[in-house]
């Protein structure tokens, strides 16, 4: 799809923060249990490894699952790309956005996000950005709205 | 013969609360088979003698006390015993009239009346039961009643048809080819049918064994589901009206239905492969803001409408070439390589567009073809998985509302796909103008 590099969005670096500290809390968490359970001994502290070495493979996968994100508003249409082993690319039409909605679990709160999730008649359409700053969530979800009204179509 | 009398009121036929009762009738005859059949005395089964006496009662009740007649040009019902109904129907507003024969109804050789009336309340006045051979003689009078009273208000005869419109008749479904094809879809189930046969010729005492145990709830379940859709889709009529194709059909609940080409999101022809040698194919459609019909349960109102339960390809194309016009007629294969990733898919996957329809094949052991016009297209999705990124492939969805149709373009070459998602973009846009500013 032609869009310029300088077109994308990226969802907020927060998410970014987020996503690893959902994984470094864990992991951390759980090497420290699995450590105090085992009393010191050597085989608990090397037991302990295995959560650590896997929350530092997460992380990396955070990562690249963060750049992936990706959207573009352009005349007629959004697109949204995610997905580093399956990827992604949506394109919603302005038109056919039957509503949006935003949402923020409590983490998200937490850290100040939000996602805007998009929906058409199509069950099968995913269009869903997280992590964008309230202010951008708001202003996306205006804009969509906005949009979506002057462009819309029936079915 | 409905006794007509010097004053002009007439009865209903005698069979009328019978055939009403519907499956309460059914349930009755389940009631007194254990009866017959123990061939004890009456006294063991006072309750039940008694229950079927109140219904047989208050059925010929029912059926005395209702009565019908015209009136200068009005069709005058009156029933009830205590709370008296007169109900009076104005045959100047008679939209059309309808025969409807439900199952019993046919068993006894009766049939319904439905005039339906026009205006907001849109009521019915409805004559259940008249006797089969009284029945047309009677719309046609109806109708010409109907015609003459409009002349005498003088509201023009033209401002709704009272004739059925004419319309020319595409298809009919032969029960022997859909009993067939019901059975075959579901090879697995004839092996077990052939199975239980087989069993019970061979020892019915296991066989037999096995059914009542939980195997009978099984059975009972395979059976409604092949009844249900047999159901539905006996006789089948498909034809060609003013607003689009009309179906009509159904064994014991008939049904109509108007499709008109602007509702349709999306079409498909489904070949399952035991039909595959017989050259049968089902045509399906997805419909916007289909009406649930009455006695449609939730399972059924997800699901695609049949056009064609079975029938030959050259058939359904036709019918296809009405609903969805401008239909590619070129479908392209997929590159080679894709017979690693999709081995049994491979020799089905075609895909082709024209401008404003887009075509994609897909399925392993049962062939799908999918239609979806492009200005019904609600998002494109371009997906690339792993597997597909080491063969430089990838796939393009086409969403459309409802969920029955998934008109995928599988595993086609990566710059093919990425092409496709911009120009299927760009013509569904245009499709779109075009559908807003017609």
């Amino acid at each position: 799809m032609a869009v310029e590099p300088e077109h994308w969005r990226t969802p907020s670096r927060r998410l970014l923060l987020l996503r690893r500290w959902e994984v470094a809390v864990p992991a951390v968490v759980l090497a420290a249990m699995v450590a105090l359970v085992g009393g010191g001994s050597g085989w608990a502290l090397g037991l302990a490894l295995v959560p650590l070495l896997a929350g530092a493979i997460l992380w990396g996968v955070v990562g690249r699952r963060y750049a992936s994100w990706g959207y573009a508003e352009r005349d007629d249409d959004l697109l949204v790309r995610r997905g580093v082993l399956f990827a992604r690319l949506s394109v919603v039409p302005y038109g056919r956005m039957q509503f949006i909605d935003v949402a923020a679990g409590p983490l998200e709160r937490a850290f100040g996000l939000a996602t805007v999730h998009l929906h058409t008649a199509a069950a099968a359409t995913d269009a869903r950005i997280p992590g964008l700053e309230r202010e951008e969530a708001a202003r996306l979800r205006d804009r969509l709205a906005e949009l979506g009204e002057a462009q819309a179509a029936g079915l | 013969m409905t006794p007509e009398r010097a004053d002009g009121w007439h009865r209903l036929h005698p069979l009328s609360p019978v055939v009403r009762g519907g499956r309460g009738t059914i349930a009755i005859a389940i009631l007194l088979l254990p009866i017959i059949f123990s061939g004890g005395r009456i006294s063991d089964a006072v309750p039940q003698v008694a229950i079927i006496a109140v219904l047989a009662l208050g059925g010929f009740v029912s059926w005395l006390v209702t009565r019908w007649r015209i009136e200068d040009d009005d069709l005058r019902i009156e029933t009830g015993l205590f709370r008296r109904q007169s109900l009076r129907f104005p045959l100047a507003q008679v939209q059309a009239i309808d025969v409807v024969r439900p199952g019993l109804a046919r068993m006894f050789r009766v049939a319904e009346l439905r005039l339906r009336m026009a205006g907001a309340s849109g009521a019915t006045a409805r004559l259940a039961y008249v006797g089969e051979r009284e029945v047309d003689p009677l719309r046609d009078r109806l109708l010409a009643l109907a015609r003459g009273a409009r002349v005498h208000e003088g509201i023009p005869a033209g401002e709704a048809e009272l004739e059925r419109p004419p319309e020319r008749v595409l298809a009919v479904v032969a029960t022997g080819p859909l009993v067939a094809s019901i059975l075959l879809e579901r090879g697995w189930l004839i092996v077990i049918l052939a199975g239980l046969l087989s069993g019970f010729v061979v020892s019915p005492k296991t066989a037999a064994a096995l059914i009542g145990g939980g195997g009978f709830v099984w059975a009972i379940s395979i059976v409604t589901v092949l009844w249900r859709r047999f159901n539905q889709q006996y006789h089948l009529t498909v034809a060609e009206g003013a607003e689009g194709l009309h179906l009509r059909g159904g064994l014991v609940a008939l049904t109509a239905e108007v499709i008109r080409p602007g509702r349709v999101q999306a079409v498909r022809l489904v070949e399952p492969f035991l039909w595959r040698p017989l050259g049968w194919c089902r045509l399906e459609a997805d419909l916007a803001g289909r009406q649930r019909r009455k006695g449609e349960g939730e399972a059924e109102r997800g699901q695609l409408r049949t056009l064609l339960p079975v029938g030959k390809r050259a058939l359904a194309y036709e019918l296809i070439d009405r609903l969805v016009p401008d239909r590619p007629r070129e479908l392209s294969p997929p590159p080679r390589r894709v017979r690693w990733k999709s081995p049994l898919r491979y020799r089905v996957l075609r895909w082709g567009r024209s401008d404003s329809v887009v075509a994609t094949v897909s399925g392993r052991l049962r062939r799908v073809t999918c239609w979806v016009p492009l200005e019904k297209a609600q998002s494109l999705r371009h997906v690339q998985g792993p597997v597909q990124r080491r063969l430089r492939l990838a796939s393009v969805h086409v969403d459309t509302a409802g969920k029955g149709v998934h008109a995928t373009l599988r595993d086609r070459d990566a710059g093919e796909a990425a092409q496709a998602l911009a120009e299927l973009t760009d013509l569904a846009r245009a499709a779109r103008r075009r559908a807003a500013a017609a």
